[in-house]
């Protein structure tokens, strides 16, 4: 199984969702986080003049699937997350040793689920 | 004397609209400071209206109103209003009880050190600005406010001329955040770190409420209810209108109309037609409006490249606002507004306007000269600003164990 990561503009996040759904993928886990890649930040009007946010709000998207899904994922956050602008953030893409089920203990590896469900 | 209950209603309800105006200030600067200093910010000009109120009812009315000692201060015998009855005091106002003055009177006193607090936001011990506040409306607002209002006041005997707290309130409160903010010196990281406004929206709100209080800052000033309290109603509006509307225009040229920019450029022509409000007419007050937009909106670019940490541009929203006023008033006053007032150089008195130059730079000089030393004076006592620590943590929870989050 693979952990997907996707830091995604906060404005999307309804849109993936909605696309993953669509794929069947309804189990994921959101964090409200800030950051900055080539963007670099973004500048404010003050009274006079102006100051910069280096640092933006984005939403940090966390997915537990199957290898084989993994691809189709990947596409749906990719078209549904774009705009074509600078910002729209990235997706990273980590291997999982094991998932345990709190409810019943059981071990999710050898299953079809993944946070599907919870 | 007879009380007239048209001037009392009205001296009344400017009261209450001035008092609003100090919460409203907690509301404008709160929402400019960063997210740890929200509630420190609006605690410091709540805490204001307690404290002075006090301190006016106790003793201030009295230094500032009381019998004159030789032009420099009020006597003692108003002390804990012995003597401010519901008569009328004719040397002041005729017409409505000596205890609405004294109440009107009383909520300029507290607004005034409050305007203060902007320039050391961020950094200072919550205890050094109790003693400060206390320390500055005993030695510099009362003694000026007696000097311009107070009957025997020698800048009063001068003629200077100040509707509605021009010398009294926006130079001293002015001028005295630039020596404090000197003094207590720059916030951690000031010049590297960027301070982002927690909530700009509150800033709105607080300019807004201000400029609903201004009202009765500058119409109450009339102390009668009639042409005259319209009149400077009239020019008060206009001012903040053409002033906001101004800075708007100087930040859109710059790059984006800022709400910011625009709710500082309103609160800025308020303060500048302050002393002018119930002398001069509406057109003269579109002028001035726009002028403190441009002195305004460039003495921040100036404070920004001296370095100088007045975190919320005192200095340059009242400083600098309440000098061009105090001097357009010598220039713009009419008597055909205010038969009481006097010409200004429009008008061909150049006399007033020299009395109006006078005034500032004595204030001024006064002003600066006694916070300097105040400011040291709690430094060196009980220690004015907080610790490294305490400032990095932020104030809400160092000062007061609040957060907002």
């Amino acid at each position: 199984m693979k952990k997907i990561e996707a830091i995604i503009r906060q404005e999307k996040l309804q849109e993936v969702k909605d696309a993953l759904s669509r794929e069947g993928i309804v189990g994921l886990t959101i964090t409200e986080v800030k950051g900055r890649g080539e963007q670099g930040g973004i500048t404010l009007e003050w009274r006079v003049g102006e100051y910069k946010i280096d640092l933006l709000p984005k939403i940090k998207l966390e997915i537990i699937i199957e290898d084989e899904r993994v691809n189709k994922v990947v596409e749906t956050i990719c078209q549904s997350a774009r705009t074509g602008e600078l910002g729209d953030g990235k997706i990273f893409i980590f291997p999982i040793e094991n998932v345990i089920k709190i409810r019943t203990g059981e071990t999710l590896m050898s299953t079809r689920s993944g946070h599907k469900g919870e | 004397m007879m009380i007239n209950s048209g001037d009392t209603t009205w001296v009344l309800i400017s009261s209450a609209l001035v008092m609003l105006m100090t919460p409203a200030l907690g509301l404008f600067y709160g929402g400019m400071v960063g997210k740890k200093n929200v509630l420190s910010t609006m605690m410091m000009s709540f805490v204001t209206l307690s404290l002075i109120s006090l301190q006016w009812v106790i003793y201030g009315y009295s230094l500032c109103f009381g019998k004159d000692v030789y032009g420099i201060i009020g006597g003692l015998n108003f002390l804990g209003l012995n003597g401010v009855g519901q008569t009328p005091n004719p040397d002041y106002a005729p017409t409505i009880p000596h205890i609405a003055f004294m109440l009107f009177q009383m909520m300029f006193a507290v607004i005034t050190p409050a305007l203060i607090t902007g320039c050391y936001v961020e950094r200072v011990s919550f205890g050094g600005f109790l003693v400060f506040m206390l320390l500055w409306a005993t030695f510099v607002y009362d003694p000026v406010c007696h000097w311009v209002w107070g009957v025997g006041g020698w800048l009063r005997k001068w003629g200077v001329l100040d509707f509605a707290g021009g010398v009294v309130v926006h130079i001293s409160a002015g001028i005295s955040a630039l020596a404090a903010s000197l003094v207590i010196g720059k916030r951690k990281g000031y010049g590297k770190t960027t301070y982002e406004p927690s909530n700009i929206p509150f800033t709105i709100i607080g300019a807004f409420l201000l400029w609903f209080g201004w009202f009765g800052f500058n119409g109450g000033s009339a102390l009668v209810s009639g042409g005259l309290a319209a009149s400077a109603f009239l020019t008060t509006n206009i001012a903040g209108c053409a002033c906001g509307l101004m800075w708007m225009l100087l930040s859109w040229n710059y790059k984006r109309p800022s709400a910011l920019g625009f709710a500082t450029g309103c609160i800025v022509g308020l303060a500048t037609i302050t002393p002018a409000s119930g002398y001069v007419g509406a057109l003269s007050a579109i002028i001035i409006g726009i002028v403190s937009a441009f002195l305004g909106y460039y003495a921040i670019v100036l404070r920004m490249k001296t370095g100088i940490d007045d975190s919320l541009d005192v200095f340059a929203c009242h400083g600098i606002g309440g000098i061009l006023g105090v001097l357009a008033t010598g220039i713009f006053a009419n008597k055909a507004i205010n038969p009481a007032g006097a010409n200004g150089l429009l008008y061909g008195n150049l006399n007033q306007f020299l009395i109006q130059v006078y005034a500032t730079v004595i204030v001024a000089i006064y002003a600066f000269v006694a916070t300097f030393i105040l400011t040291k004076l709690v430094d060196i006592v009980i220690g004015f600003r907080v610790s490294d620590k305490e400032e990095v943590v932020g104030l809400d929870i160092s000062q007061h164990g609040e957060t907002i989050i």
